[in-house]
């Protein structure tokens, strides 16, 4: 019931807001809606957590064997608590941004909502399939309706790769389906399938490009930063902390276990494509002028690392992959948060513009370090717990013979992290103040609130990991017994 | 049997109308009563109840499958004339004729796709041609309507004399123009059943217009009056795709000769002419036209694959595909100025208007939750059940990201863009069935299986 509940609240008070005239109902009404999702979310987490309330299974389309079957497994429920949890901050985080047609705008980001949390329970590939575009199709409209200047052609750049790979995904899913016993789309059908290697050398990449432009994974990423950059900052929070995770799911719950044996077989080419790609993005990231283009190639290189920790496919690198989704989704939203308070006081988001915004603005500044922190890694940020273990995980992995290149080349990329990261806080925050900063004051009380609530998360998960550990060892034990390729081997 | 006779008497009612009333009001509730007539009379005789018994002597064979589609050809063009029959007084002043000649159209569909007998594929194929392109002329002062139906004439007389000659040789060959009985396996090394079989498929890809057969949609599409353009571009073009799978798959498809081969590559080569070419249109109207071309590509997927998913999927894809483009030419019928820019800020003038034509165009891109999309989910499940054609499923699937580009240009048009107001009155009944259209689009997209149940049970 709490699957079902998470994601029919957020499309029925979404399609609800279309009907809203009033702007400040409309806000209200989106906020309460937001919150509601949390706290069945948080019911879920902590009272009905048995595993009968979060499935669901219903007739859907008989004739091709696909159902409505929706289960929260730990991922499943891990990332349905992020984005239940980044909704009502983002809607606070942009409470004074106006919108021109609010009522589409906060109808749109809703429906997103209850497409992403579809896409993280659904156990039926077409259910999957379908959740995934109803999640691409009002982002699309959010950030073409009310992004930036160049927002049309950058913001349909962005549809026709995903559209493009979702497709190609689906001609998978197709070929799976038609290779399961007795033709059925359902998630365990899917695990049995029987596909020989040369058949899943080739699926792999249809399922691959799909996910890898929605991570986005080098070289599929050149829609990211652009997009970043021009879609409202509500539509940005969404897509980097919580839309990319949808990819990273795949991998997890779609990829690996349908497919082991070509995982296996194209793990180290992908993860040269992921290494390559997060010293790319760190090195571009280095250069940026704009916060916007750099928090977005950070991300790049953030993902990559997650990628790579896929297919070392260890058990600390599956479970450091699981917690970074999470942690990764927290620090994007803080940092986000961060520029868009930026751009709102000083209308600009350009480093060189700006500077000594510490003097003037104190507490956006100790947030903002707390923040770029985590983004770091640094040890007692939730990041920290996420990244060891991947890096643990890549070295101590067994399918692969690069682990230690590949954690050199990944690490490389953490302390470029910082490099950027920090020059960026210089830059930004401290030296002396110009004639835009001069006039800046400090963050109002809800601002502080909402980053208040984003740095106590990351510290208490930096502190104390151990639930989060907990919640996603029995899921990353199933995805590997799904797809060890020895095991696999020695049942033929 | 019902549908055949019922459709062509209210054709000869619907001549008399024009004299019988001197208004146009009553022409246009006769001829949506008798399209709910005959609709019912397909429905009933779907369940077994016959109005008419004449004996066909084997010539047609009303099968359920046959009869289903029917109802679906019925039905759109009950929601053809809903939403554009006002239009249609546009055109010129023959209105009662017009919907005679439509009246026609469907018994010759009818006809095509209950066949048996390769005459009654004949005889139909031209009971739909001549009112067709008598219709692409209605407009009689128009230079470009007068061209297309020239030039469609001209194209179309030529090609079903390359239909009849394909008929005559396989006759040549076996001694029988029934389809069910004339056993080609056994003869299949004759040149005659070779020539024929690539004859009747070429005039049949041209009456569909797949490439490279298709050089007259364009321009036939664009000249004829916009309300006809919607009805030929949809109910016509899925009613001899049924006909077109009936033949191949009942006479031709034991055959060893390659003709799949032959298929598939055309139906690689529409795609990619369809819709490259709609990439660059500047007119709405003429971007439908190509996207029409790419749409039959899609469905020529059907008869590359020719197992039980295809013929679900035409009976999807027909509904689908129908649905939409009426839906967005009705839209169409009532701009000023049917280019890209014309459609700018239509979002801002009518919203409502808008937001049907932005669910029909997700529905043509294959967008799911929208009929469009299992329409072409199906087309890409047949194709990979049947095996082997791999490549053309991908080849498929790039063409449909590159379609997405001009159908959401049209979106981009009316949402993200400033312009002025060029649509003119839309009635609050047609404005009702669009609304219907776009419910039933997202409907058949979410719950598919009531089509099905309703097909196999």
């Amino acid at each position: 019931m709490i699957a079902l509940l998470l994601i029919l609240v957020p499309l029925l008070s979404g399609l609800a807001t279309f009907l809203l005239k009033k702007e400040e109902q409309v806000r209200t009404w989106s906020l309460l809606a937001a919150i509601i999702t949390f706290i069945i979310a948080i019911l879920g987490v902590a009272v009905y957590n048995a595993p009968a309330c979060w499935t669901f299974k219903a007739q859907w389309m008989g004739l091709l064997n696909s159902s409505f079957s929706l289960k929260g497994d730990g991922m499943g429920i891990l990332l349905c608590m992020l984005t239940a949890f980044s909704y009502p901050i983002i809607f606070l985080a942009t409470w004074t941004t106006a919108y021109k047609k609010a009522n589409n705008f906060f109808g749109l980001m809703l429906l997103t909502q209850a497409g992403m949390m579809g896409v993280f329970l659904a156990m039926d590939a077409l259910l999957f399939y379908f959740f995934w575009e109803l999640a691409l199709i009002p982002i699309y409209f959010i950030c073409s309706q009310w992004g930036g200047e160049k927002r049309i052609a950058v913001t349909f750049k962005f549809f026709v790769y995903t559209f493009l790979g979702s497709l190609l995904m689906l001609i998978g899913i197709l070929y799976v389906y038609s290779k399961t016993a007795g033709n059925s789309f359902d998630i365990t059908a899917f695990y049995t399938a029987t596909l020989s290697p040369k058949e899943q050398a080739w699926l792999f990449w249809l399922f691959f490009v799909a996910f890898a432009v929605k991570m986005p994974i080098f070289p599929f990423h050149t829609w990211q930063p652009d997009t970043y950059q021009q879609a409202p900052t509500a539509g940005t929070m969404v897509l980097s902390a919580l839309m990319v995770k949808m990819g990273v799911m795949g991998l997890l719950r779609w990829l690996l276990p349908v497919l082991p044996v070509a995982s296996y077989s194209w793990g180290d080419t992908v993860s040269t494509m992921a290494v390559i790609g997060i010293v790319y993005a760190s090195l571009i990231a280095m250069q940026q002028d704009d916060m916007k283009r750099l928090v977005a190639y950070s991300s790049i290189a953030h993902i990559g690392l997650m990628c790579v920790a896929v297919f070392a496919e260890d058990k600390s690198s599956i479970e450091g992959v699981l917690i970074q989704m999470f942690s990764h989704g927290i620090n994007i939203l803080g940092m986000w948060i961060v520029v868009e308070i930026i751009e709102r006081k000083f209308g600009t988001t350009k480093i060189s513009a700006l500077g000594g915004i510490a003097q003037k603005a104190p507490a956006l500044t100790f947030f903002f370090i707390i923040i770029a922190f985590a983004n770091i890694a640094l040890p007692l940020t939730n990041a920290f717990i996420g990244e060891f273990m991947m890096f643990n995980g890549i070295l101590g992995s067994k399918v692969t013979q690069y682990g230690i290149p590949l954690m050199a080349t990944a690490g490389l990329g953490v302390i470029l992290g910082a490099v950027y990261t920090l020059k960026m806080g210089r830059r930004v925050f401290f030296g002396t103040t110009n004639a835009l900063t001069e006039k800046g004051t400090d963050i109002a009380f809800h601002e502080k609130a909402i980053l208040t609530i984003i740095i106590v998360t990351i510290l208490v998960i930096g502190i104390y990991p151990q639930p989060l550990l907990n919640s996603v060892e029995e899921i990353s034990q199933s995805i590997l017994k799904h797809s060890d390729v020895l095991y696999l081997l020695k049942k033929h | 049997m019902n549908a055949v006779i019922l459709s062509g008497l209210l054709g000869v009612v619907m001549l008399f109308a024009s004299f019988l009333f001197q208004t146009k009001e009553p022409v246009r509730i006769t001829a949506i009563a008798g399209t709910l007539l005959l609709l019912i009379a397909n429905v009933l005789e779907s369940k077994g109840i016959h109005f008419f018994s004449i004996n066909t002597s084997g010539f047609l064979n009303f099968g359920y499958y046959s009869l289903f589609f029917n109802s679906i050809a019925i039905f759109a063009t009950l929601i053809f004339f809903l939403i554009s029959s006002k239009d249609m007084q546009k055109v010129g002043g023959h209105y009662a004729e017009y919907f005679a000649l439509i009246f026609f159209i469907l018994t010759g569909i009818f006809l095509v796709t209950s066949f048996t007998n390769l005459l009654m594929l004949f005889i139909g194929i031209e009971i739909i041609s001549i009112p067709l392109y008598i219709l692409t002329g209605a407009a009689k002062k128009d230079l470009k309507s007068n061209e297309a139906a020239l030039k469609y004439f001209l194209m179309g007389s030529f090609s079903t004399g390359i239909m009849l000659m394909g008929i005559t040789l396989i006759y040549g060959a076996t001694g029988t123009f029934d389809i069910d009985k004339m056993n080609l396996v056994a003869l299949e090394k004759s040149h005659l059943i070779t020539a024929g079989l690539f004859m009747l498929l070429f005039s049949m890809c041209f009456k569909v217009s797949i490439a490279p057969f298709h050089f007259w949609t364009p321009d036939v599409y664009d000249g004829a009056p916009n309300v006809f353009t919607s009805f030929m571009a949809t109910i016509v073009k899925v009613g001899i795709f049924i006909g077109f799978i009936h033949l191949f798959n009942t006479a031709f498809d034991k055959v060893t000769i390659q003709w799949k081969v032959w298929m598939a590559v055309m139906a690689a080569l529409t795609l990619f002419i369809g819709n490259i070419t709609a990439v660059f249109q500047q007119s709405v109207k003429r971007m439908l036209a190509y996207s029409s071309i790419s749409q039959a590509g899609f469905m020529l997927f059907a008869l590359v694959a020719m197992n039980a998913t295809s013929y679900e999927g035409l009976i999807i894809y027909s509904l689908a595909y129908c649905l939409a483009t009426i839906g967005v030419f009705g839209v169409i019928s009532k701009m000023t100025d049917y280019s890209f820019e014309g459609f700018n800020g239509l979002a801002k003038h009518q919203p409502l208007v808008a937001l049907c034509v932005t669910i029909c165009m997700l529905s043509l891109a294959g967008i799911p939750l929208s009929a469009g999309f299992l329409a072409k989910f199906y087309m890409l499940k047949a194709l990979i059940e049947t095996g082997g054609y791999l490549w053309l499923v991908i080849f498929g699937v790039i063409m449909a990201a590159v379609s997405a580009y001009y159908y959401f240009r049209l979106i981009q048009a009316m949402y993200f863009k400033e312009g002025p107001n060029n649509f003119t009155q839309i009635a609050a009944g047609e404005k009702y069935v669009l609304v219907a259209i776009c419910i039933l689009i997202v409907f058949v997209g979410v719950f598919p299986n009531i089509i099905f149940n309703w097909l196999y049970f």
